[in-house]
C-alpha cells in the first residue's frame, strides 16, 4: 500500500478566520467588540439598480445646455419658515464628541459653501457649527444633552431622533477616552467615565404622546422651524406612517448601512434593513396617506455617489443625507495616515474605532494634538467639491433620462441587476417585467 | 393681573402672547383660566413672570421654562417642567409621569404626589416632592436634587450618574447602582434650604430622611457588572 497524501487543511466557512479572531478576542477581555462605522455586510444596494436612460420612448436633455434643477424645499406642511436647499444631500447629524470641533466646524463650512443643511448630534450645538452652518437642523435625541429652548430658536429645523440605521432600538454611547472635559460640561456628564445614552425618549411613549410632543416643540418656536423625524429602517412603511399621524414635516429614514460613533458590532451588523429595502416601503406609506412629497422624505445609509442619489430620488425620496461619505471627504480613513492605522492594528479604509479618539486623522477624537492636524477651512472645501460632484453626477444620470429636476426621476427609471434588489426596490429585474412579489415572471 | 381665557382665546394665542414678554415688561402677572387638560401651557417661557393656571394641565405643562414662576391651581399632565432651565413650577395637586424630565435648572415643587419616572435623566434641576413618587424615578439622573417626603417606588435611581436623591419615607427598590450614602452636614444643610424653597420646612425635618447616590461601579464597563445592566 502507498501512501496517501493527507487532505489539505480546510477552512470553515461557519468558523472562518474571522470568526474565530472574535471568539478569542471575546474570550480573553469579556466585551463585545464596540466600533464606528455602518454595516460592512455585503448589503443589496444601490449598486444592484441601474438606470435605463433615454431612447427613442424617452429624449434626453442636453448635458451642458438644458437645465436639470437641484433644489428642494423641506418642512412646507406645518413650518412657517420651511427650508430652501440648493441640493438634495444634506449632512447627516453627527455630535460634537464623536466628531471634532474642527471637524463640525467643516461640515459647516462645506455644507454651506454647496448650499446645504448640516446636522448637530447627541451632545448639542455647538459654537462652531451654528456658527458656520448656514443651514442647521437641531436634534432632539433621547439623551437631550445641551438641549435648551434658545438652541432649539437658533436652529433651522428640529429633528426628532427615535432611531438610528446602524442600532434601530439602541441607544448611543461615548466611552471614557472621548469624554473631554468641553464634552462632559456640555452633557452634564462626570469627565473620563462610559456615557450611555437611553434608547427611549424619557417624557413620551408611542405615536399619540409623539404628537403632543411636537405640538410643544412647536409651540415653544412658535411654529417656525421644520419637525423632522428620524427613524431607523426597522419597519418603514408603519414608522413613516407613524411619523405622519405624529405631525412631522419630513421623515428621516436611515438604513443599517449607516453609521454611528460607537456601538456593538453585533447590533451595526444584525439589526435593521438596507436602505434599499426601506425607501419603498416608506414611499408607498406616504402615498397611501396622500402625503408624497407633502411630507418630504430624506434617506441616508450607505450613499456615496451621485448615482446613489439619483437611485434613491428615483425610488421617491425628496433628498439624501450622508454621514460616513463626507467624513471620508474631509479625510477620514486617509491612506495618507497608512502608517499611524498600521500603529494601531489597521489600515486605511478599515479603521473604526472611532470611539477611542485616536484618530489619526484628527476628525473623531477628542485629543487636542489629533484633532490640531486637521485644517477645517480645507476640509470644508474638500466636502463641498464632494457635493457639487455627487450633484453634478446626479444631475448627468437625470438629463440621461430627460428629467429636468432631480425630482422628477422616478422608478420607471430604473431596472434591478438581481432578484433581490428587484423584490426590494419594487422595479423589474434587468431585461424583463418581473418584479418578485408583485408580477409574475 | 392679566387674565387669558384659554377655552377662548387659544393655546397659539397663550403662548404668543406669553413669548412675547421676553425683555422688559410691566405685564408680570398672569392668570391662566379654563386649562380643561390643555397641552403645552405656558411652554418656552423666557421672562420673569408670574403664571397662574387655574385648573388641571395636560402634557408638557411649563416645558423648558426659563426664568417665569408658574403654578398650577390643579393636577399636571405627564412632563410637567420637563427640560426646565430655571424659575420655579408648583402644582398644587399630583402630577404625571416624567415630572422634571432632563431638567437643567430651576425649582419644580409638586405638593401632592408624582407618578413614575420623577425626574428622569434630570440634568440640575431640584425637585421637591410632598407626596410619594412612582417608579424608575430618577432614571439617569445626571445632577441636581431630588427630594421625597412620602415613599418611593421600585428602582429609585436606577444607573444614577451624580444626581443627589433624598427620601423621607420607604424606598421600595433601589435600582442598578444607586446605594444609600451616608448624610452629612453639608447634604443637611442643603436639604434643608429645598424643603423652605419648596414650601415643606414645616412638614419635615432634614434629620428624617435618607441620601442615595450613584455606587459609580457602572462608569466603565467591566464585564464582573454585566449582570447589573
Amino acid at each position: 500500500m502507498s501512501d496517501f497524501p493527507h487532505t489539505p487543511p480546510r477552512q470553515s466557512w461557519t468558523f472562518s478566520n474571522d470568526v474565530n479572531a472574535e471568539i478569542r478576542r471575546a474570550a480573553a477581555t469579556g466585551i463585545y467588540d464596540i466600533r464606528g462605522g455602518g454595516s460592512k455586510r455585503r448589503l443589496p444596494h444601490f449598486d444592484d439598480l441601474l438606470f435605463l436612460g433615454a431612447s427613442i420612448s424617452r429624449y434626453p436633455l442636453e448635458g451642458y445646455r438644458e437645465k436639470c434643477s437641484t433644489d428642494v424645499w423641506l418642512g412646507t406642511r406645518f413650518a412657517k419658515k420651511p427650508i430652501h436647499l440648493e441640493i438634495p444631500i444634506t449632512i447627516a447629524g453627527m455630535s460634537f464628541g464623536a466628531l471634532s470641533g474642527p471637524a463640525k466646524e467643516a461640515l459647516g463650512r462645506g455644507a454651506s459653501a454647496a448650499g446645504t443643511s448640516t446636522t448637530t448630534g447627541d451632545g448639542g450645538m455647538t459654537e462652531e457649527e451654528r456658527g458656520h452652518s448656514q443651514t442647521l437642523v437641531y436634534q432632539y435625541l433621547p439623551s437631550r444633552y445641551g438641549m435648551n429652548p434658545d438652541d432649539l430658536r437658533r436652529a433651522d429645523a428640529i429633528e426628532v431622533v427615535v432611531g438610528q440605521g446602524a442600532k434601530p432600538g439602541g441607544g448611543g454611547m461615548l466611552l471614557g477616552q472621548k469624554i473631554s472635559d468641553r464634552v462632559a460640561k456640555m452633557r452634564n456628564l462626570p469627565q473620563g467615565i462610559d456615557q450611555r445614552s437611553a434608547c427611549r425618549h424619557p417624557d413620551w411613549t408611542g405615536p399619540d404622546d409623539l404628537e403632543i410632543k411636537i405640538l410643544e416643540l412647536r409651540e415653544i418656536t412658535d411654529w417656525e422651524k421644520p419637525i423632522y423625524i428620524k427613524i431607523g429602517g426597522a419597519r418603514p412603511y408603519y414608522d413613516t406612517a407613524l411619523a405622519v399621524k405624529a405631525g412631522a414635516d419630513v421623515v428621516v429614514l436611515d438604513g443599517m448601512q449607516g453609521g454611528t460613533a460607537a456601538t456593538q458590532d453585533v447590533f451595526i451588523e444584525n439589526v435593521g434593513m438596507p436602505i434599499l429595502a426601506c425607501i419603498p416601503q416608506a414611499v408607498k406609506a406616504l402615498q397611501d396617506l396622500g402625503m408624497h412629497r407633502k411630507v418630504q422624505l430624506i434617506v441616508s445609509g450607505g450613499i456615496r455617489t451621485g448615482a446613489d442619489v439619483a437611485k434613491a430620488m428615483a425610488l421617491g425620496a425628496d433628498a439624501v443625507a450622508i454621514g460616513s461619505a463626507a467624513l471620508i471627504a474631509l479625510g477620514d480613513n486617509d491612506p495618507a495616515y497608512e502608517a499611524e492605522y498600521n500603529k494601531l492594528g489597521t489600515t486605511a479604509g478599515a479603521y473604526d474605532d472611532w470611539h477611542e479618539g485616536k484618530d489619526p486623522a484628527g476628525i473623531t477624537t477628542q485629543d487636542p494634538e489629533l484633532y490640531k492636524r486637521f485644517d477645517p477651512v480645507l476640509g470644508g472645501r474638500r466636502l463641498k467639491n464632494y457635493l457639487k460632484v455627487m450633484t453634478l453626477e446626479a444631475q448627468t444620470i437625470a438629463r440621461a433620462c430627460g428629467k429636468n429636476h432631480l425630482h422628477n426621476l422616478e422608478p420607471e427609471d430604473l431596472c434591478a441587476l438581481t432578484i433581490e434588489a428587484a423584490a426590494m426596490s419594487g422595479v423589474p429585474l434587468a431585461g424583463t417585467n418581473w418584479v418578485p412579489g408583485k408580477t409574475g415572471f | 393681573m392679566q387674565t387669558f381665557d384659554l377655552e377662548a382665546q387659544g393655546l397659539r394665542a397663550l403662548n404668543t402672547t406669553l413669548h412675547a414678554l421676553k425683555g422688559q415688561t410691566n405685564e408680570t402677572a398672569w392668570e391662566i383660566i379654563n386649562p380643561k387638560g390643555s397641552h403645552a401651557i405656558a411652554v418656552g417661557l423666557d421672562a420673569p413672570v408670574d403664571v397662574t393656571v387655574r385648573g388641571s394641565t395636560g402634557y408638557y405643562c411649563a416645558g423648558m421654562n426659563k426664568q417665569a414662576t408658574v403654578r398650577v391651581k390643579g393636577s399636571a399632565g405627564p412632563g410637567v417642567a420637563e427640560n426646565m432651565m430655571s424659575g420655579t413650577v408648583i402644582i398644587d395637586g399630583d402630577a404625571s409621569q416624567y415630572a422634571g424630565a432632563t431638567g437643567r435648572g430651576g425649582l419644580l415643587v409638586i405638593k401632592g404626589n408624582a407618578s413614575s419616572r420623577c425626574g428622569i435623566s434630570m440634568k440640575g434641576i431640584e425637585i421637591v416632592v410632598h407626596g410619594n413618587i412612582g417608579h424608575m424615578s430618577a432614571f439617569m439622573a445626571q445632577s441636581g436634587s431630588l427630594v421625597v417626603l412620602g415613599d418611593a417606588g421600585e428602582a429609585l435611581g436606577d444607573s444614577l450618574y451624580e444626581a443627589k436623591l433624598f427620601v423621607r419615607g420607604s424606598v421600595k427598590s433601589l435600582g442598578a447602582d444607586c446605594i444609600e450614602k451616608e448624610m452629612r452636614p453639608e447634604h443637611l444643610e442643603l436639604l434643608a434650604d429645598l424643603l423652605k424653597r419648596g414650601e415643606a420646612d414645616g412638614k419635615a425635618k432634614p434629620e428624617e430622611f435618607k441620601r442615595y447616590g450613584s455606587a459609580r461601579k457602572l462608569y466603565t464597563f467591566n464585564i464582573d457588572n454585566a449582570s447589573s445592566y
